[in-house]
């Protein structure tokens, strides 16, 4: 099991640096997804792979630990909180910027002016 | 009241934020700006409160929900993270003064968004608990990304797409450390990870040493320590002038980090692992003050200059940072508070004198003249004086104490040309700057257009900032004291660890 689950998140975090990598903003999103996926898997093997184990405490001698499910909760609503705006601002740059660039090729625009 | 004393500065930016944004507030500006002034001040105040608080009965360990340490979050209030929420308190005050002459509705919801992100560098100086630092990293950073796109247009949107992607990857990083730290320790709270780290055995030690140093990785792209510093220039000179007041303390948020890790947890009694990240945060504080003061000579217009002002002012307290003794740390937090209200109070001068210098705004080029060149070369060299490290200001004070701090270790060798040399750049870059900013004309008849002279509320809002330069150092040895009794308390690690697991209310 410990193998298949390593794998896993190995495979996810090479999966979202190549898509990071990429210089076009979809590409570099789906990115940073994969890679929170793979972070959430991680923290939740923090607290070491088992099976069969009670989730609470006192109801039996054997128990898992409570506390990496609850930061991966908490790690999972920050990042698609995250994840969603950060997809907003994607289209928000592809709209202001005329281009998906990361660099955002900003082409014949003058320094704003103050007036 | 006063037993929750130590959550409140986290509590009042939260109600602040939320009542902005209800019916009476949110539909009526003048309401919204009152009321928004209001709750800093009050905030203020209160900071201030617990800072006196704090001062006179030691430590103050809030165990929120009544959950005790290490099992429950608390939150310590100590010396060194009161003075620093305090600061933010009093940065956020003059923020929002100064965004009420029009600043704020230049986009929306500005005024509940300076409060979330003070609620969210308050609870991460507060906090003493790693996980939650890193959820209130993530509100911090989530109502700056917001901000950062105030009044937003091409430019903003551009430096917006690169900092929250970093940023993305920076929470990812910062999430891991936290995994491979929890899987090895088996807990999360400060304290109680500065007493486990030193009895560890075998191969965790090289798990937690992997763990404390992705740490670096992320404090050092928080705090814009080479060579994760490359954000920092585009995205304060693109935001607007008071939202990059604002974010002058966040930098500072990430080497609070760093001081926090790097000094109790993996400090003098960590076994094995004691000073693991010393060589790392020296070199690189070197080479950022290096780089850093590159990127102020070579700056074209204020806002530009000020933020690469930023980046030498992180060197120099990484490397303090680096050199963890009582000393260096008490050194530190003068220089962090001197630094802080220095750099906010520029980036506001650099508003004002864009504003009142017409089509070239702060680019270093000869133009119109400003409409107050008394009133705002006065605001301008006082900062400028102090940024240098020149006497009389706070500049000066911060300055000698660092080069005496690092004249015990053997490391003087390398950091006294170093950082002599760079104030040196500092030097020549804001005399230029000031010169053609102020004296240098295109044509001898571009007189100043009359009209734009600056609101009186900003001009309080700058000389509230400055002010406080002169006062580092009139009531220097009341505040070197202050410095060093935090500093000490921070290094005695044994009794911040029997305060914070002893129990708290």
């Amino acid at each position: 099991m410990e193998l298949l689950y390593a794998s896993c998140v190995g495979v996810l975090v090479t999966c979202g640096v190549y898509l990071i990598l990429r210089a076009r903003t979809f590409p570099v999103v789906l990115g940073l997804t994969m890679l929170s996926y793979a972070v959430n898997l991680f923290l939740f093997s923090a607290g070491r792979l088992t099976i069969n184990k009670a989730v609470v405490l006192g109801t039996g001698t054997d128990y898992a630990d409570p506390l990496p499910q609850a930061l991966v909760l908490t790690a999972i609503v920050i990042g698609f909180a995250m994840t969603a705006f950060v997809v907003i601002l994607a289209i928000r740059g592809r709209a202001d910027l005329g281009n998906d660039h990361v660099d955002g090729h900003l082409g014949k625009i003058e320094h704003k002016e103050h007036k | 009241m006063i037993q929750h004393l130590a959550s409140w500065p986290i509590l009042l930016p939260m109600l602040a934020g939320i009542i902005l944004l209800l019916p009476p507030c949110g539909k009526s500006i003048p309401i919204r700006r009152v009321a928004s002034v209001v709750m800093a001040l009050l905030n203020t105040f209160v900071s201030a409160l617990l800072l006196w608080q704090v001062f006179q009965s030691g430590i103050i360990v809030y165990a929120i929900g009544g959950w005790q340490a290490p099992f429950g979050i608390v939150l310590v209030a100590d010396l060194v993270s009161v003075l620093l929420v305090l600061l933010t308190s009093f940065l956020g005050l003059a923020v929002t003064v100064y965004s009420c002459m029009g600043d704020d509705e230049k986009g929306g919801f500005f005024h509940p968004l300076v409060h979330f992100l003070v609620l969210g560098v308050n609870g991460a100086f507060l906090t003493g608990d790693l996980f939650n630092l890193f959820v209130f990293f993530e509100v911090l950073l989530i109502a700056s990304y917001s901000l950062l796109m105030h009044d937003g247009d091409k430019h903003k949107t551009r430096s917006a797409i690169q900092y929250v992607s970093l940023n993305l990857i920076g929470s990812s990083v910062f999430l891991i450390a936290l995994g491979i730290l929890y899987g090895v320790l088996g807990t999360l709270n400060i304290a109680d990870m500065a007493q486990k780290v030193s009895q560890l055995q075998g191969d965790d030690v090289y798990l937690a040493k992997i763990g404390g140093l992705l740490l670096l990785v992320v404090f050092a792209l928080k705090g814009a320590l080479l060579p994760l510093h490359l954000w920092l220039p585009n995205t304060y000179a693109s935001a607007m002038p008071v939202v990059a007041a604002l974010f002058a303390i966040m930098t500072k948020v990430g080497v609070y980090a760093m001081l926090r890790v790097y000094t109790v947890i993996f400090g003098d009694e960590a076994g094995q692992l004691a000073h693991m990240a010393q060589p790392w945060l020296w070199g690189l504080a070197v080479a950022t003050i290096i780089v850093g003061s590159i990127g102020v000579v070579a700056a074209q217009d204020l806002r530009k200059l000020t933020a690469n002002l930023v980046i030498v002012s992180v060197g120099t307290l990484v490397a303090l940072v680096a050199l963890q003794n009582i000393n260096a740390t008490a050194a530190l937090l003068y220089y962090l508070v001197h630094s802080t209200l220095v750099c906010a109070a520029l980036f506001l001068v650099a508003d004002l004198i864009a504003h009142q210098r017409g089509k070239v705004a702060d680019r270093f080029a000869p133009g119109r003249g400003v409409a107050q060149p008394y009133l705002l070369g006065t605001c301008f060299i006082i900062a400028a004086l102090a940024v240098v490290g020149m006497p009389p200001l706070s500049g000066f004070v911060g300055k000698i104490w660092i080069l005496k701090t690092t004249l015990d270790s053997e490391k003087a060798l390398l950091f006294w040309p170093v950082y002599l040399l760079a104030s040196f750049a500092l030097l020549v870059a804001l005399s230029r700057a000031g010169t053609t900013l102020f004296w240098e004309r295109k044509h001898q008849d571009s007189e100043p257009t009359e009209g734009v002279k600056a609101h009186p509320l900003q001009v309080t809002a700058i000389i509230a900032l400055l002010v406080c330069s002169p006062l580092l150092v009139i009531f220097g040895g009341a505040v070197s004291e202050y410095m060093i009794a935090a500093a000490t308390q921070l290094h005695d690690i044994t009794g911040g660890i029997n305060t914070v697991l002893g129990g708290g209310l």
